[in-house]
């Protein structure tokens, strides 16, 4: 398999967590509400899943009860934001913090174990293709994530729930006057997003390395947060931010495969490079961000 | 059909004027309610108690040679939440402090790495300033891509964190690696020059904490009393009125950021210089983090800042101490900082809103 063949058959795989972490992100951002927390809510969800398949519950209890330890926190921002008020900047690093203490905490006795991951599924015919054959090779999560983005993407743009969802983001007030509970519908977004960070972290520590180590989200959190801004809020270009990072994360390996005399630190920081620089270069056209932005994005809501 | 509504809720009413009793009480309130907090979830994982207090909140005053070591862990939690603080009040969220602190320390480093035989009173100071430089340096480029790229300050900042530590990673194993070090990622042991002065005899507190309690007054100056600081603070407060006044947002975020950059990287400097003796790869051990929660517990301000770090110190040693005597985790030091963070951001709400009983009317659903 040449470097090209190996980036495209793991891609998919590598951006998973990228992908259900800003996925999450979205919604909430999209309902105003900026959560900065979601590193720290990856890593509750990764220990979570992991402890549960460890001792035997299986994959999908493990998913589970991933999405619910991490919504639970989750809804600890909520409190936090919009009962109090708070500082959603100050109040989601309270959370990436804890998240990650937590984790520790509960890993300490896990640290550097293993578990099996999961059987990967070949599409007949389209794996049997040259070159990209391997992007029909994937494991069941990879194929459910690739729905929930279709279906994500649809219920924003199609729904009333998408609408009412969007209205809260962008006027809160006036969607308050017509009725709407922005209160509610941020909580439920923030839920939301909580759940889908564990199910990153999950896939992470279960599926795609499957072991647990302390810190082994790894960035990933931040950098599903910079995708929402690089996606311009808009879900197919998540998708393609995610399958960039996907790739790039792989690229370390890749390189290393291929004997390339790169230090491995330098492969490291590859993926935090390339946020910074996409970061900029997307940042840079102000219109852009302007045009598909959350008006409301990280402001209190008051009646 | 109707449905049971309370007779009245909880609302958070805005104060016509901010509470300065609630924003004195606030941060010893959510010290207290993480404490008992955090009792809660040690007595959940099956560990005695009054251990836990004991080693965590009283052992640390016991001697003074354990609390020397508070002020130790104070020093570089002082000088990098000072920087921070200027930063946060502008509304400038710079939380990369870990990475400008690294560069302090790689910085810093540069010079007994590089001249391992130079002698003279010269050599602390000059690495402490090539390390604030650095942390500048580092900290400059989240300013030019939030400045000039429109980046998110946040997200570059914490990136350019990560990059710092695959860096230090780099040189550690790399070309500064000590060649009799056993392998270790570790660089040569300073020369005697290369150490910052001891500041009390028989215990590791450097000159370093003096220089953090110098900067801590000359931030109060510069934030209460200077014309800078009060333009800086508008622009966080009001940026549209600050705007038409003439102040430049531009310029507030380069400087907010150059002055964190610069007290992580002289903290980062002194740590190398001082308690480690040399360039470690545990100089990266969440100072930087750390003090965003020191920043804010101190309100912000900085005389608040002073208590706060000194807290957040006896919680470092405290939690060395709990490690020890009552088997606890370290992580649960990690714990136990964000979830003061969040009972501080609870309590603080107080300061701006009183909480008032509502009636609700009762409604039915048709």
């Amino acid at each position: 398999m040449n470097a090209i063949e190996f980036i495209l058959a793991g891609m998919l795989a590598a951006a998973t967590p990228f992908l259900l972490a800003a996925l999450g992100e979205l919604v909430a951002e999209r309902a105003g509400v900026l959560n900065l927390g979601v590193e720290g809510l990856m890593a509750l969800g990764a220990v979570l899943a992991f402890i549960v398949v460890y001792h035997g519950g299986g994959h999908f209890l493990g998913f589970i009860v991933a999405g619910l330890g991490s919504a639970a926190l989750s809804l600890l921002f909520a409190f936090v934001t919009l009962g109090f008020r708070a500082n959603q900047v100050a109040a989601g690093l309270a959370i990436g913090i804890l998240g990650q203490g937590l984790s520790a905490l509960f890993g300490k006795t896990y640290e550097s174990l293993t578990v099996k991951g999961l059987p990967k599924l070949a599409l007949p015919t389209l794996s049997e293709l040259p070159v990209i054959g391997g992007l029909f090779v994937q494991d069941i999560v990879v194929w459910i994530s690739l729905a929930a983005t279709l279906a994500l993407s649809a219920i924003l743009a199609y729904t009333k729930l998408g609408l009412i969802v969007r209205a809260v983001g962008e006027n809160p007030k006036a969607a308050h006057a017509i009725g709407y509970s922005v209160i509610s519908v941020r909580i439920l977004a923030i839920a939301f997003g909580g759940a889908m960070a564990g199910f990153a972290g999950a896939y992470a520590a279960v599926v795609y390395t499957p072991l647990w180590a302390d810190g082994m989200i790894a960035g990933r959190g931040w950098i599903a947060i910079a995708l929402v801004v690089f996606g311009t809020w808009l879900t197919g270009r998540i998708f393609l931010g995610a399958c960039l990072f996907g790739a790039v994360s792989l690229m370390g390996l890749a390189a290393q495969a291929t004997g390339l005399d790169v230090p491995s630190q330098l492969l490291s920081s590859l993926p935090y490079l390339v946020t910074i620089i996409v970061l900029g270069i997307i940042s840079a056209d102000r219109r852009l961000l302007k045009l598909n932005g959350v008006a409301s994005l990280g402001e209190p809501f008051e009646r | 059909m109707s449905v049971w509504f309370p007779a009245s809720v909880p609302t958070l009413v805005r104060r016509e004027r901010a509470s300065l009793a609630a924003a004195l009480s606030a941060p010893v309130i959510a010290l207290g309610g993480a404490i008992a907090l955090n009792l809660g979830l040690y007595i959940l994982m099956g560990r005695d108690p009054v251990a836990v207090v004991y080693a965590m909140l009283f052992e640390p005053f016991l001697s003074w040679a354990s609390f020397s070591e508070v002020l130790l862990k104070a020093g570089p939690l002082l000088l990098i939440a000072q920087g921070l603080a200027i930063g946060f009040r502008a509304k400038v969220f710079n939380i990369g402090a870990e990475g400008q602190f690294i560069l302090g320390a790689i910085f810093a480093s540069a010079i007994p790495v590089w001249f391992p035989q130079a002698t003279g009173q010269w050599i602390w100071p000059a690495m402490l300033l090539l390390g604030a430089i650095g942390g500048a340096i580092w900290a400059s480029l989240t300013a030019f891509w939030r400045v000039r790229l429109n980046a998110n300050e946040i997200l570059v900042s914490l990136m350019l964190s990560l990059v710092a530590a695959q860096l230090l990673n780099y040189l550690l194993l790399g070309p500064w690696k000590d060649p009799n070090g056993f392998n270790f990622p570790q660089s040569v042991m300073f020369q005697y020059d290369a150490m910052v002065p001891t500041l009390i005899a028989g215990t590791r507190v450097n000159v370093s904490f003096l220089i953090a309690l110098v900067l801590s007054v000359a931030a109060w100056v510069f934030m209460q009393k200077s014309f800078i600081g009060y333009k800086l603070q508008v622009g966080g407060l009001a940026p549209r009125a600050a705007g038409y006044a003439g102040f430049k947002e531009g310029w507030a975020i380069w400087l907010s950021l150059l002055i964190g950059g610069f007290a992580a990287g002289l903290a980062g400097a002194a740590e190398v210089a001082g308690p480690l003796g040399q360039l470690q790869r545990s100089v990266a051990s969440g100072y930087g983090y750390a003090a965003i929660i020191v920043a804010y517990l101190g309100g912000l301000h900085p005389i608040g800042i002073v208590v706060s770090a000194l807290v957040m110190a006896v919680i470092y040693i405290g939690g060395d101490n709990a490690m020890v005597s009552a088997s606890l985790p370290i992580a649960a030091v990690r714990v136990f900082q964000g979830s003061l963070l969040l009972a501080y951001l609870i309590a603080v709400a107080f300061v701006r809103y009183r909480l008032e009983w509502r009636r609700t009317a009762q409604r039915s659903l048709p």
